[in-house]
């Protein structure tokens, strides 16, 4: 059964990544690419991967999906050039890559094969081990956010800092006072309904994302992402100055910095109280209680830290784009 | 017949792979460039998130007699390789609006006679 929906989903991945390539309508590619993403988080669902489904749903069918369309509305919607040379030499390159990648994958063990090599090393460790040692039931959170969690803070580093760089780049300050012009869906009623029940059921849904992440599916990345569409989704419906007057950017500015600062403190604490960097294990009267602490303040750090970037990223792009309509009355 | 269906997830992924790769070595516009980079990105994501399955296994996540799971490293690789890959896309996009502010274009081609011209 899994293998059978797991043939379907690929080939529908499949067929969707060719009619990107066959379109010009880049409107319609967004559209196609929301979709992609869409039937890979059914398909990590398929494969066991629930944490990663929970990712990609949320970051690629919902938050990477509105900064294309924002990128459309200040750029264009249709493709315009053909390419100027013939496609020949391009898709040579691509058969031979693509062929020799083929012959590299005769050499590896079949799909699902327990005896595979990536399962004989590290992760039986983490499965038989992290009951004990970290004390939560969900494996993945155990190494996100304490065996590997060196890993984590980097990466929370990397999100921090594409947040900047995006600021730099369309940077929203100076001004937002002359703004206003952002409201355009409101005067529909059906969104404004949905939008209004909608929006604090994505809230909550992300506090639970975070919070009981330790016990199923969750964690900070992803709640971090469910908090920050339900306040896209807000701000799309009621105008992003209206947004902006609940988490002003020099909040949000604030928020980006201290989740990473949270999760690097941690650190830090884990260090003055005698053990190494990220050594959860001396912040608690007992080991499992120290990671248990160390866990939820760090998930907590990810979170603040990606739900303001994801926004703060958002409301940069929405502010360009008044900024362009004002311009161009 | 075995052969095929234990290494069909990779060469769906290879074929995924490389769609991405001609969507960005063969189309100008800029923004489609991106998306074909996104695919290729997803594949990797794919590939990995395969590889992590084990018969049988069931979600890792510690229950009351359940033994068996699939393994959680690459499912750990992948959730911030996504996260990490929508920031960087949005980085990329936002290069793009700029682009497109500077020279009134995303067509490679556009920018590149620009670019000659001056």
């Amino acid at each position: 059964m899994v293998n059978l929906i797991d043939i379907v989903l690929m080939g529908l991945l499949l067929i969707t990544a060719f009619a990107v390539v066959r379109m010009r309508d880049l409107f319609a590619i967004v559209m196609l690419f929301s979709i992609y993403s869409l039937v890979s988080a059914s398909f990590f669902v398929n494969l066991d991967a629930v944490d990663v489904a929970l990712t990609e749903a949320a970051v690629g069918a919902g938050i990477s999906t509105v900064l294309m369309l924002g990128t459309l509305a200040m750029t264009r919607r249709y493709e315009e050039r053909r390419p100027r040379h013939a496609p020949l030499l391009p898709l040579f390159i691509v058969a031979v890559t693509g062929a020799a990648l083929i012959y590299g994958t005769l050499d590896m063990p079949h799909f699902a094969d327990p005896q595979a090599p990536i399962h004989q090393h590290v992760a039986p460790r983490y499965i038989e081990q992290s009951g004990t040692e970290i004390g939560i039931p969900n494996i993945v959170a155990s190494i996100l956010a304490s065996y590997r969690g060196f890993d984590t803070l980097g990466e929370t580093a990397v999100v921090f800092t594409a947040g900047l760089g995006v600021l730099t780049l369309l940077g929203r300050f100076g001004r937002r006072e002359e703004l206003s012009d952002g409201r355009s869906m409101y005067h529909d009623m059906i969104l404004r309904v949905i939008g209004k029940a909608l929006v604090p059921l994505m809230l909550l849904f992300a506090l639970y994302v975070q919070f009981h992440g330790e016990l199923g599916p969750g964690g900070g990345f992803q709640a971090g992402v469910v908090a920050a569409a339900a306040f896209i989704l807000y701000s799309i419906v009621f105008g992003w100055d209206r947004a902006q007057k609940i988490i002003s950017p020099f909040v949000l500015n604030i928020m980006m910095a201290s989740g990473v600062t949270l999760y690097a403190l941690v650190g830090v604490g884990g260090m003055l109280l005698g053990g190494e960097f990220l050594n959860y294990n001396v912040l608690g009267s007992y080991p499992a209680g120290g990671q248990h602490l160390g866990i939820f303040l760090v998930e907590l750090g990810v979170g603040i830290t990606v739900a303001a970037v994801m926004l703060s990223i958002y409301f940069d792009f929405a502010a360009r784009v008044a900024v362009r309509k004002m311009e161009a009355r | 017949m075995s052969t095929i269906l234990g290494l069909y997830n990779y060469w769906i992924v290879v074929l995924l792979m490389m769609t991405g790769f001609y969507i960005v070595i063969a189309h100008g516009n800029l923004i489609k460039k991106v998306i074909g980079l996104n695919i290729f990105q997803t594949s990797v994501i794919i590939m990995y998130i395969s590889m992590g399955k084990v018969r049988d296994g069931a979600p890792p996540i510690l229950t009351e007699g359940v033994t068996l799971f699939s393994n959680p490293l690459p499912h750990v690789l992948m959730l911030t390789a996504i996260v990490v890959g929508v920031a960087t896309t949005a980085l990329a996009l936002s290069l793009v609006v700029r682009i497109n502010e500077a020279y009134g274009s995303i067509e490679e081609e556009d920018i590149h006679t620009q670019e000659k011209s001056s």
